[in-house]
């Protein structure tokens, strides 16, 4: 399926991340937080909670409510982006949170809210799979009762070949069949949490980049649960 | 109201025998019925009904400055408004999650697959664009209305003819429609959307089904096999094994669907 000849502009083999970066407890005053990195890409995220739902008429007897706030710093990109809400913004921060919830007993908490803030500190593409890496560390920090982490990677089409961690180059690939976008998140076992694709691709090629996300979600999933022990140890 | 949890037990365990409270299989569609030009203001319009689901799709276009990294080509924008007349569950009020899921869902779709050739809507590189609107609003909800969306985005914009443009003193004749239609791609895009309810997966779910939903996969593509723009919803995790089952019945219901719209978009 791949050409041979193909080479990714920053020079990375086509099933290696960026550099990562993880670390927890950068937030002190939140009960749980994180950064992770892919190279250039930084998200930060900080967990409150769980506490009690204001207003009460959303509490849910049955189970606790995650709320995910995914937000981009103004000067995170190129052109400033206006700060609040906006139609991406809102979508990323349902994702979040459908990405994060199968991993955590949140049954265990009726009528409470367990708030995540994920913001982009510096962007470069994948910010939504930094954000959701972030997350999941942030929560596991937070002490919250979980299954286990869940771990994110955008899987890119350029042209014909697939690829992981697109950067912002890649995610502006014109040449041949352009670029296609796969955020895909999933659980230790393999289990999708979350996808989403914008571009042009066959069934079969989707799914060969369904198996390279399992390969390198792994991969992520060893990083963040290293930091999370590291900061244990001292 | 929402469903009962009496009730999505009860459709559980229908599912579960591969029955619906409608007398439909899994993998059937209810009937799709449409109808065009429903707005003589509209340069485009549609009404697209899934058994009592209902919704109507307007395509306005204006011209406008292009967007500063797309300098020759027109402008796109979909968005969508969940009335609280089609539904005792919408609110007045700013466009909350629901409703700007489903307009980038139609959005996405319709970008990605590159239907609209937006390069042919350039009046003059950096300067003047043709902008299309696509504005979705939901008349009567009973599930479904992504995929009733979607519908009616296309055939709505199949349908549209750009408005005379006065060039002299740079206005729109609305309501004096040329022949020249918006140019689209052979290819249609369709979008579809796979449920997983139980053990079973379902499309087309009536409201009821819906509720219940634990998670679903929409997905825009052609009946040529080209997929441009999927998104997971719900929280519950899918194995892989289940996103390609998903996949497949997708394929399939896509070009059921197809060819029972087919003649709207000749």
């Amino acid at each position: 399926m791949a050409t041979k000849t193909f080479k990714r502009p920053d020079g990375r083999k086509v099933d290696e991340t960026r550099p990562m970066q993880a670390k927890v407890g950068v937030v002190p005053n939140a009960d749980g937080s994180a950064l992770f990195s892919f190279g250039d890409t930084i998200a930060i995220a900080a967990v409150y909670g769980p506490k009690k739902m204001h207003p009460q008429h959303q509490q849910d007897p049955e189970k606790g409510t995650l709320r995910c706030r995914y937000n981009m710093i103004s000067f995170s990109v190129d052109d400033r982006i206006r700060p609040g809400p906006s139609r991406r913004s809102t979508e990323i921060s349902k994702i979040t949170e459908w990405s994060l919830e199968p991993s955590l007993l949140i049954k265990n908490y009726p009528n409470m809210v367990i708030d995540v803030h994920v913001n982009i500190l510096q962007a470069n593409a994948s910010t939504r799979c930094a954000g959701i890496n972030a997350a999941a560390m942030a929560l596991a920090h937070a002490g919250i009762p979980m299954k286990n982490i869940v771990s994110s990677v955008s899987i890119g089409k350029l042209d014909k070949n697939l690829v992981v961690d697109l950067n912002k180059d890649e995610e502006d690939w014109e040449e041949g069949e352009g670029s296609t976008d796969i955020p895909i998140t999933m659980t230790p076992n393999g289990e999708i949490t979350h996808i989403q694709l914008d571009g042009r691709i066959t069934k079969e090629q989707l799914k060969e980049g369904i198996e390279l996300a399992r390969k390198s979600t792994k991969e992520i999933y060893e990083v963040q649960k290293k930091a999370l022990k590291d900061s244990i140890k001292t | 109201m929402k469903t009962t949890r009496i009730t999505g037990e009860r459709i559980k365990e229908y599912l579960e025998k591969g029955k619906r409270f409608d007398g439909r299989k899994p993998e059937e569609f209810r009937e799709i019925s449409v109808e065009t030009g429903v707005s003589k203001k509209a340069e485009g319009s549609a009404r697209v009904k899934i058994g009592k689901t209902e919704v109507i799709v307007g395509v306005k276009l204006n011209v406008t400055e292009p967007y500063p990294d797309s300098p020759n080509k027109g402008n796109l924008m979909v968005t969508s408004e969940l009335l609280p007349l089609s539904s005792g569950r919408f609110e007045y009020g700013p466009p909350r999650f629901p409703a700007i899921e489903l307009g980038r869902l139609i959005d996405r779709a319709i970008r990605e697959s590159k239907f609209i050739q937006l390069e042919k809507l350039c009046i003059k590189e950096g300067e003047k664009v043709w902008g299309v609107f696509i504005d979705i609003y939901s008349i009567n909800d009973d599930g479904n209305l992504i995929d009733a969306a979607g519908l009616g985005a296309v055939i709505a914009l199949k349908t549209a003819k750009l408005p005379e443009y006065d060039e002299k003193n740079e206005k729109i004749v609305y309501g004096k429609l040329t022949n020249k239609k918006v140019p689209v791609s052979k290819e249609i895009p369709i979008i579809v959307t796979t449920h997983k309810i139980g053990k079973s997966m379902i499309v087309d779910p009536t409201l009821e089904e819906e509720d219940v939903s634990e998670a679903r996969i929409t997905i825009g593509g052609t009946i040529e096999g080209s997929l441009f723009s999927i998104q997971k919803g719900n929280s519950k995790e899918l194995t892989i094994e289940e996103i390609k089952k998903m996949l497949d019945i997708s394929e399939k219901t896509r070009k059921k669907v197809f060819s029972s719209i087919e003649k709207y978009l000749k």
